[in-house]
């Protein structure tokens, strides 16, 4: 039996009446690839504010690497090795592309709270975060700032930013979202050559990434967890299909 | 604007605007008893004098505003705290400055860190509103201060003593004091920006959720920021009272927190020395506009909002603009 890395006990949410996640109860075993597919408004994103710790749970439990995280803050959650990724590119638009990811290297490379020296000339930070861009294929922008790259960029620049902190568990909303066929294919690739290396939680409406790359699909219906299984038994599974990929979405 | 050190690299325009311009500024300063003496110009020492005192608070709000992104209110507060400080001990016979210097910097910052714990919970428009709430608590509370003066402030018998010697009452000396006040604050500013800290609390300023979510508490970052720069306006607060020999609750009226946010845009946001440049401006038209007529801010309010409106980026900015137009043709 391999261990969860990731563990959701019936986790819920509700805004006023409305119950966004329900009784939602998943984990990711380590290694593992897990998607998070559904029709728009099912609660995917609320789900990953939920693990990344932007939004507090109504009841429920999330354990993370034997860790309870289920009170712990977003930056203490992202300490312990949780990554992210926004649906809609969240960089820092003033900062180059080097420095964004020089930033996430800094998280976990030693105390924040240093005030004399020079950062920009860290070799500490710098190498690794170069490194990072090289592996993203973002070279040749390093030092251009994040806010004049393209979509794609920078939906790349936040993969490498995710991975500067030294992540334990990717949890990746939409990486393609808005990424123009190159780019996806672009993506595509790179999301295949993380696979393995770390456990991610995959959000994606794009149904050929999600087939391609997941190991295991969740199916999320109006905060509910329809279904959850291998893509075969997904893909078969006929209350998926009435619920959501009958309806044309592919 | 120009927050990215790292990637400043060869642009000579850059350097100019950088390196020279502030260079420029504190050997202006510095020569500036020399000029007052040549040109037997007395009141030029002491408006020049003032000047540096106001830009240190606003030099230390340009690191808040500018690179973190805090609109703080109340930064007037800070700068009034400093000068009771050394107002209070003077009337208990404590004119030593070894005492009241580090008294002042440290009822400012102990105030900051109280303050900046609630105001910091809060964002945008809420955080100005709270620490203008701050502000004018501390407004109040020096006004109703009846055993050292009240409403009407207090007069200091004499400016401190530094280990026993009185040299705070050369006026050169006091000016050279102030002087190297203000560089050593836009040093360690400038230090504090380009550091490991200064990345994160920029950061915060360009996207607090991303930098929450790599890692890092933004709160903590923030409120260090928060102290720091109370701290210096504790620092400016103290030669105030000091220069003026009077402390009164005006010092830290919402108006004099304005004035300050007023002259860190009037410079240009995030450079620091902008900061000192929209000082002067600012204090030198407040000084030619009232000796034209009595109703001078009629004039005063409308030239800001058209340096609002069509110099953005301040001082500074216009000067970016005019250097490019000049360059290329």
């Amino acid at each position: 039996m391999v261990e969860a890395v990731l563990r959701l006990e019936n986790l819920r949410k509700r805004f006023g009446g409305l119950v966004v996640t329900d009784n939602v109860t998943l984990d990711v075993l380590a290694g593992e690839l897990h998607a998070v597919i559904g029709p728009n408004g099912a609660g995917k994103t609320t789900l990953i504010n939920q693990i990344s710790g932007l939004l507090a749970c109504d009841a429920g439990r999330i354990s993370f690497g034997g860790h309870d995280i289920t009170h712990l803050p977003a930056h203490a959650r992202a300490g312990l090795g949780l990554a992210r990724s926004f649906q809609v590119s969240s960089v820092l638009p003033g900062f180059s592309a080097l420095e964004n990811v020089a930033l996430a290297v800094q998280a976990h490379t030693g105390s924040s709270f240093r005030f004399l020296r020079a950062v920009a000339g860290e070799a500490a930070l710098n190498e690794p975060a170069l490194a990072l861009l090289a592996q993203v294929g973002l070279s040749d922008i390093a030092g251009k700032p994040a806010a004049s790259l393209s979509h794609g960029e920078r939906r790349a620049l936040e993969l490498a930013m995710a991975l500067a902190t030294g992540p334990k568990l990717l949890l990746l909303d939409e990486p393609m979202a808005g990424a123009g066929r190159d780019e996806s294919a672009r993506l595509l690739r790179l999301l295949r050559a993380l696979k393995g290396r770390f456990p991610m939680v995959l959000i994606e409406h794009d149904m050929d990434t999600v087939f391609a790359l997941a190991d295991r699909i969740s199916v999320l219906v109006y905060g509910r967890v329809l279904a959850s299984g291998p893509p075969a038994q997904i893909r078969a599974d006929a209350r998926v299909l009435a619920a959501y990929l009958g309806d044309g979405t592919e | 604007m120009q927050r990215l050190p790292a990637l400043a690299g060869k642009l000579p325009a850059r350097f100019v605007e950088r390196e020279l311009l502030p260079i420029g500024i504190f050997v202006l300063l510095a020569l500036i008893p020399a000029l007052a003496r040549l040109l037997s110009e007395g009141y030029l020492l002491s408006l020049c004098g003032r000047m540096m005192i106001f830009a240190i608070a606003a030099v230390a709000l340009d690191l808040l505003v500018g690179y973190g992104g805090l609109i703080s209110f109340g930064q007037a507060a800070f700068i009034g705290l400093g000068a009771y400080a050394v107002g209070i001990l003077s009337v208990h016979g404590m004119g030593e400055a070894l005492i009241s210097l580090p008294a002042a910097i440290l009822a400012s910052a102990a105030f900051a860190l109280l303050t900046g714990f609630v105001c910091l919970r809060t964002k945008g428009v809420y955080f100005i509103m709270i620490t203008l709430a701050f502000g004018q608590m501390a407004f109040f509370t020096a006004s109703s201060l009846a055993p050292y003066g009240g409403d009407d402030g207090l007069t200091i018998a004499a400016r401190n003593t530094v280990a026993g010697t009185a040299v705070l009452r050369g006026e050169h000396l006091f000016y050279y004091l102030a002087f190297a006040c203000l560089l050593g604050t836009y040093v360690l500013c400038r230090v504090l920006v380009a550091s490991r800290f200064g990345r994160v609390f920029r950061g915060a300023k360009e996207n607090a959720l991303r930098v929450e979510t790599v890692g890092f508490d933004v709160f903590r970052f923030q409120l260090v920021g928060y102290v720091i720069t109370g701290a210096l306006a504790g620092l400016s607060g103290f030669l105030l009272a000091n220069a003026t020999e009077f402390v009164s609750p005006a010092y830290m009226s919402w108006q004099r927190s304005g004035e300050l946010i007023v002259m860190v845009i009037l410079g240009g946001l995030g450079s620091l020395h902008g900061a000192i440049l929209g000082t002067a401006c600012y204090l030198l038209l407040e000084q030619w506009l009232s000796g034209l007529t009595e109703n001078w801010k009629v004039i005063f309010g409308p030239l800001l909002v058209l340096v609002v409106l069509f110099a953005r980026g301040g001082l500074l900015g216009a000067y970016g603009k005019l250097v490019g137009r000049l360059r290329h043709g």
